[in-house]
């Protein structure tokens, strides 16, 4: 039957969309590549089937009754309405048929919800429009964003492989290794979502949840997220990448070394050029999406910088806004989220482009002393 | 009854107000339904033309004709408008002109009340309407409104959208009492409880699921109002406040509304099935209690939309058996409508193509809807298309094809002419094919793991998106053809007579065609 559905959708693809029929004509869910996500597949096939045969018994009658029971072909009606003993067959049997499916349903749902003894705790919060992966054990973390580049969304350029399903930092997991995800949320309610891991769960501001998966196949795994989350809610991918045992050891080892790495370079002494260097790419990463690539934002929601009161004025009110973000808005308190030289070099930047000619600078060590003077 | 003199003086005195002050001022329930109906068909394009717009977005991946901040005012208006200014404002119109005329009375029993729950409706629509024009765009979060979204991080249009929903809600619980007040107190004599025709049952639940949960969306947006405007946290964690509070309490209406929009079209189709089989509903006392049944479980499901969010187990446990218990009573219907017309004798005028088509279509609503009761499924299928594909399948089908099933059923009673045949099997078929076209190949994009509310998706999606607009450009053009068809039978056409059905039953199939303006005023006696 699919392969059929998939032949006459290929037909139809390849005479109505000759630019397209690259495209597949997926039907089905997959059955992924963890236990839950397996069983979850098993327990969908046979719902899927049991409609499936009763649409066939009922909709059978019904075609029978349309077919042979018209008044233009002569057709007599009945008399017939009105037996108890029918009513009750037909309320019952569904009813047996419903107690068998949910035992094995209940089976699965209790194996989904023992996040007991995992060997990796990772903690996963959703922010407008990223997620953070913080290694508990590790005491290492990141961000994780969209790596399509805006062309490609604007249709200036060819769209690639994995049009909006892939990021710069994906999340790293080990083989074979039961793996709890803690869920949160920074600011509105967002959803984590891998389909081949049969793991779906919201990540919800102010409370965490638990969800756990086990990966026996080395790969990437592509997901989004799937709870409305604002404007660009359509562009923040999960994307988790299952690595051998050995090869996440290295991997683990050489980030605690990086983020060792970049606590130090909060003492180094910056120059502008620098500053203003890095301050261009974080902004791109933490800043475009609300106040855009220009600066010009997108009122009244998201102010523009260039010109700004805030980025041209006091800039101790500009390091606060940054730092703590600004309540009621969608301003995010960015002090928790970037090390100090990416906020430092964020506000330089700020306040130097676009024609924000301040020429003011600022240090880490400012933005270090600022925070802890709080 | 005199003297022709006395008739005369009579018309003279009751018939319609002549102007603007006739359709102002009215406290007769026919022209209060001809308005509803009116205002809904009004909705139902609008809304239908932000679904193209929808569409039209999605025809290709990439970002074309909108940005994403006004492709999710779209869906969020298409939601609202449907839902509130669509489906619900059209079955109050069916029941305004078919209750009274159904069970032998004069008029609704509270008719001031009436006019005054009409009226509300356009006031609350213009002013959701004009959220669209305000600095900020109208509500961009979804017709379900999750807050934060819509409290912290909303526009500052939401106080405006919530005013909007309290009007709505005022506008249907005086429709509610109306309806109830008007059955429980001015049936025929003789007509008793278990002699209804099933459309005054299915109104008569309905109405009492509005009552109950009505005032519980008026409190779940006086909560954001709140949280908003005056600086309480209940759904904001930081001040002490739980967001998912605002998931249970939205649900718990929610989740009978779904219910609200398609009872009276169950209680429709039960009529028209057995009209066109010439064979009476096979189990009139088990549709019946089939459909108190539906009504008290729809009360302790409302977490079955909600089994990502962390529900305990064995909450998770409840929702999920409570919810495939719903499909025991749906079960019970789609078996009598099939019972009815095996053996008869049937004929497939538009009334019937739709009732037909609404068994058929709603049934595999309720299919998809049985998979995503199931709750480790559903942790694949919760926010996918899938779900937007199950819930047009209800409601398209099911509450739109049900009210098309009826405007055509009573169209000749209304306007004393018959409708056009041939256009309105063509409006039937363009808009059956249209929408599977449409909806159909949602299954698929769910399945294939495409979250719902984005208005850019990755390559693996596009054949079917592209299949599914066009299937809604179709469907969307399709309704341009009913309101052509009303129009062409309200100006004329063969002459009704006062049964044009010959296998119809029912009290307003004794008054002639078109009703006249006063009906029943002595009231007739069921046997």
């Amino acid at each position: 039957m699919r392969v059929h559905a998939k032949r006459a959708g290929a037909l139809v693809g390849g005479l109505m969309l000759p630019t397209l029929s690259m495209a597949d004509w997926t039907v089905n869910m997959t059955p992924g590549v963890t236990g839950t996500s397996n069983e979850i597949f098993s327990l969908h096939m046979t719902i899927l089937w049991i409609c499936v045969v009763i649409g066939v018994v009922v909709f059978g009658v019904m075609f029978w009754s349309i077919f042979a029971h018209r008044k233009s072909q002569g057709h007599k009606p009945a008399n017939f309405h009105e037996n108890t003993v029918v009513e009750i067959l037909w309320t019952i049997i569904p009813f047996v048929i419903l107690v068998v499916m949910a035992i094995p349903a209940t089976a699965t749902l209790v194996d989904m919800y023992d996040t007991s003894e995992a060997d990796v705790d990772i903690k996963i919060t959703g922010y407008q429009w990223k997620w953070q992966y913080e290694y508990l054990d590790e005491e290492f973390g990141y961000f994780s964003n969209l790596a399509t580049p805006p062309d490609q969304i604007n249709n200036r350029q060819n769209k690639g492989e994995n049009y909006l399903l892939e990021v710069d930092n994906p999340l790293i997991v080990p083989v074979g290794k039961k793996i709890r995800l803690l869920l949160t949320a920074n600011d509105v309610i967002h959803s984590w979502w891998v389909p081949d891991f049969g793991v779906k769960k919201d990540a919800i501001p102010g409370f965490i949840n638990e969800a756990w998966t086990r990966v026996d196949e080395p790969g990437i795994y592509r997901g989004q997220c799937t709870e409305l989350c604002g404007k660009n809610h359509g562009f923040m991918p999960v994307v988790v990448k299952a690595v051998p045992e050995a090869e996440y050891n290295t991997w683990v080892a050489e980030q605690k070394a990086a983020a060792e790495k970049e606590r130090e370079l909060t003492q180094k002494d910056w120059t502008m050029a620098e500053l203003m260097a890095r301050g261009e790419k974080s902004y791109q990463t933490n800043c475009a999406a609300c106040h855009q690539p220009d600066g010009s934002g997108a009122p009244p929601a998201f102010p523009a910088l260039k010109g700004s009161p805030i980025a041209t004025g006091d800039m101790a009110a500009h390091i606060d806004i940054v730092v703590h973000g600004k309540s009621g808005t969608a301003m995010q308190a960015f002090g928790g989220q970037l090390s100090e030289v990416d906020l430092a070099a964020i506000i330089t930047f700020e306040r130097n482009a676009w024609g924000n000619n301040t020429g003011d600078m600022v240090t880490p060590k400012q933005i270090f002393d600022y925070k802890n003077q709080q | 009854m005199s003297a022709v003199a006395d008739t005369h003086t009579q018309e003279h005195h009751h018939g319609p107000a002549k102007g603007i002050s006739r359709w102002l001022l009215t406290t007769n329930h026919k022209d209060i339904g001809t308005m509803y109906l009116v205002f809904s068909f009004a909705m139902f394009l609008l809304g239908g033309c932000m679904a193209m717009v929808i569409r039209a977005e999605l025809f290709q991946p990439g970002l074309q004709i909108v940005q994403p901040e006004f492709f999710n005012q779209m869906t969020t208006m298409h939601g609202l408008i449907m839902v509130f200014g669509a489906v619900m404002p059209a079955f109050v119109g069916l029941a305004n002109w078919m209750l009274p005329l159904m069970i032998g009375a004069p008029d609704m029993a509270l008719p001031r009340m009436n006019n005054w729950s009409f009226w509300l409706l356009p006031c609350a629509f213009l002013i959701l309407v004009s959220t669209l024009f305000m600095e900020g765009g109208a509500p961009n979060f979804g017709w379900t409104f999750y807050a934060p979204l819509s409290t912290t991080y909303g526009p500052p249009s939401t106080t405006f959208f919530i005013f909007a929903v309290h009007i709505m809600g005022i506008s249907s619980i005086m429709g509610a009492i109306n309806v109830i007040a008007t059955i429980l107190n001015l049936r025929a004599p003789g007509m008793t409880l278990m002699k209804m025709p099933l459309f005054v049952w299915t109104w008569l639940i309905t109405a009492f699921l509005l009552i109950a949960v009505m005032p519980v969306l008026a409190g779940v947006v006086t909560m954001m109002l709140m949280d908003i405007n005056f600086g309480t946290s209940f759904f904001d964690a930081s001040g002490g406040g739980d967001p998912v509070l605002f998931q249970h309490v939205f649900w718990f209406f929610g989740h009978p509304e779904v219910y609200i929009m398609i009872l009276p079209a169950f209680g429709a189709v039960s009529h028209i099935i057995p009209a066109f089989s010439r064979k009476p509903l096979f189990g009139y006392a088990s549709m019946v209690y089939a459909v108190g049944a539906i009504a008290l479980l729809s009360f302790i499901v409302w977490a079955h939309h909600m089994f990502t969010v962390g529900v305990p187990l064995a909450g998770q446990l409840f929702f999920m058996y409570a919810t495939m218990l719903i499909a025991v009573p749906t079960g019970v219907k789609v078996f009598n409508w099939v019972a009815t017309m095996f053996r008869g004798s049937l004929s497939f005028e538009a009334p019937m193509l739709f009732a037909v088509a609404f068994v058929i279509l709603f049934t595999i609503g309720g299919f998809s809807g049985l998979m995503l009761a199931i709750a480790p499924s559903d942790f694949q299928y919760h926010d996918t298309y899938f779900v937007v594909a199950h819930f047009h399948y209800v409601l398209v089908p099911g509450a739109i094809f049900g009210i098309f099933a009826s405007a055509y059923f009573w169209l000749p009673k209304w306007t004393g002419h018959m409708y056009d045949e041939t256009l309105a099997k063509t409006h039937f078929w363009l808009s059956f094919i249209g929408m599977n076209l449409a909806f159909f190949p949602m299954h698929f994009l769910g399945l294939a793991g495409m979250p719902r509310r984005i208005p850019d998706y990755a390559l693996q999606f596009a054949d079917f998106n592209m299949v599914s607009s066009v299937g809604a450009f179709m469907f969307g053009a399709t309704q341009l053809l009913f309101l052509f068809i009303v129009v062409k039978c309200v100006r004329g056409g063969k002459a009704a007579e006062a049964k044009p059905w010959d296998g119809a039953e029912g009290l307003e199939w004794t008054v002639p065609s078109p009703a006249p303006y006063h009906t029943f005023a002595t009231p007739p006696e069921v046997k």
